[in-house]
């Protein structure tokens, strides 16, 4: 049985190549309040709370909350080497492009399709940052 | 975007790795915004914050031999002689940080003005000029109040800016992307910092990300009242310039700020709002163990109306009083003969220091009062509740408040 694949063109923010397991989140994120030894969401009432985001490749709209505790909150996540694999957004905002520059999480934004239909929760997904594509495998039903 | 040939060489890393960092971000940052290209700057403001991420990036710059090209001025750390006299407990791990942030921005040729308000004196920017401000309170005043041009800057990015010299041209540095995008009508006497401070806060809550247009004002804000909407607005909403028309610079009328094209939403603020604010922000009352003040850091008038207040006046024992400025107001202070009431009064004037910072350990399980919501907002503290200046100067004298 072969995985459906589709290939989706992007724009290229933080370069780099990763592949992992899409997790999806419809509301913006806040690195600081995710634990930096686990990559467990802490933020309450937020819908990937107690959801880990470690190693995963992340689907959401775009960051929040004041610079420093956003840039500090990934660069944890990324010693601890628990930050996403790589990162689509639908828009960025300066601090969200050097908290992924700061921590090396390729980042990419303007999928040819809208990325929360595109992508569902455990795809398979390939970021080619530098090629400017997304590949989307799921497995068939 | 397109480069120059002098910005490809640094981005190759012709000019050395630290160059070629700062390069690399601006590039990415120029990226993600389709700027077509980059423009110089006059001067930035890095807000050092003495983290980790902010470690790894000031040293990155300042080994690879990058040096700030710009005047670029600096966020307060604290005062790690002054602090680690009176406390031994500061933990060790973080102090490290601390210090080799303040060493790596030394190295890097910056301004070290340890001050989160440098553009009262450390480093004014003019009207017009392209600058790279980083920091909650200015970023907002030097675009709305002196009219000069600024994205919301991270940290880093304004140390790149710094570096490099120049920043790519997107947001805010083009005209058309300066226009209000929301209408605040003031519908209640605004009369003093507090409520100015107060304002900010519920308009930085409502409006969220955006610029929002005030009306409704009837007098000249003063430099304080600016600073601490400024301050508040930004740090409970993104809040990267805002107008009064008549009083700030860059529109006289509603309709020049909104560029001819008028809001889509319109929000009204009564008295209900800011005692809703006040009430949220009085988180706790009874005895308190310190009063903080200085988040931002306190003008010269800040300071003088602290030392008017204590004057003659005893701190209640049990009681630490903590007021935050610069080193250069501090000087005037010194001179002037506010900081010998002050400290007479049993309280301490401290430079170069933010109410972030790990100098504040002891504290960490103490009950606190502040003029600043965004003081009680950073969790340095087991509770922090806010008040007007005279009320916590009432606190610690009588030593608790109400």
């Amino acid at each position: 049985m072969k995985d459906m694949a589709t290939s989706l063109k992007c724009h290229k923010i933080i370069g780099g190549y990763a592949e992992g397991e899409a997790l999806i989140s419809h509301e913006s994120i806040c690195f600081y309040l995710t634990d930096p030894k686990t990559g467990v969401v802490r933020e309450k009432n937020h819908e990937l709370a107690g959801q880990n985001i470690a190693n995963k490749v992340l689907v959401f709209p775009s960051g929040k909350a004041s610079s420093v505790v956003q840039i500090d909150g990934l660069f944890k996540l990324a010693q601890h080497g628990l930050a996403p694999k790589a990162m689509i957004v639908k828009e960025v905002e300066t601090v969200l492009v050097v908290s992924a520059f700061i921590a090396k999480v390729p980042l990419v934004d303007k999928l040819e399709k809208d990325p929360f239909k595109a992508i569902r929760n455990g795809d398979f997904v390939k970021v080619d940052a530098d090629k400017s594509t997304v590949e989307v495998m799921r497995p068939k039903a | 975007m397109h480069l120059t040939k002098d910005e490809e060489r640094i981005l190759k890393g012709e000019l050395g790795t630290g160059t070629q960092n700062a390069m690399e971000m601006l590039v990415a940052i120029g990226d993600a915004y389709d700027a077509e290209k980059m423009v110089p700057i006059t001067r930035a403001h890095a807000a050092a914050s003495g983290q980790e991420g902010d470690l790894y990036w000031a040293e990155l710059l300042a080994d690879g031999g990058a040096k700030c090209q710009v005047p670029t001025s600096t966020n307060p750390v604290y005062d790690l002689k002054y602090f680690h006299s009176l406390f031994k407990d500061i933990p060790k791990d973080e102090a490290e940080v601390a210090r080799r942030v303040m060493q790596a921005y030394r190295k890097l040729g910056a301004i070290v003005s340890w001050s989160c308000v440098p553009y009262l004196c450390e480093n004014i920017p003019l009207p017009c000029e392209t600058v790279a401000f980083s920091e909650s309170s200015a970023t907002p005043y030097v675009n709305s109040v002196i009219g000069a041009y600024t994205n919301r800057e991270a940290a880093q990015s304004a140390l790149a800016a710094g570096v490099i010299g120049k920043v790519p041209k997107y947001g805010l540095l083009i005209k058309e992307n300066r226009k209000a995008t929301f209408l605040v009508d003031v519908k209640t006497s605004i009369e003093d910092e507090f409520d100015y401070t107060l304002l900010g806060y519920h308009v930085g809550k409502i409006v969220g990300y955006g610029i929002p247009a005030l009306t409704g004002i009837t007098r000249p804000p003063s430099t304080e009242e600016l600073i601490n909407f400024c301050a508040m607005s930004n740090t409970s909403g993104a809040i990267p310039m805002f107008y009064i028309p008549g009083y700030t610079v860059e529109a006289s009328t509603v309709k020049e700020a909104f560029q001819n094209d008028m809001p889509k939403e319109k929000v009204t603020v009564t008295d209900r709002e800011l005692k809703t604010a006040q009430e949220e922000l009085q988180t706790t009352s009874g005895k308190i163990d310190f009063v903080q003040l200085g988040c931002p850091h306190y003008t010269l008038k800040q300071i003088a109306d602290v030392a008017r207040l204590l004057e003659e006046k005893k701190i209640h024992d049990g009681i630490t009083f903590w007021v935050c400025t610069s080193g250069t107001t501090k000087l005037l202070a010194d001179r002037v003969g506010y900081t010998k009431i002050i400290e007479k009064a049993g309280a301490h004037l401290v430079v170069d220091t933010c109410i972030d910072e790990p100098c504040w350990f002891a504290y960490k399980q103490k009950v606190g009062m502040t003029d600043s919501p965004k003081c009680a907002y950073y969790r340095r503290f087991k509770d922090v509740m806010v008040g007007r200046l005279e009320d916590c100067v009432d606190a610690a004298i009588k030593g608790k408040w109400r």
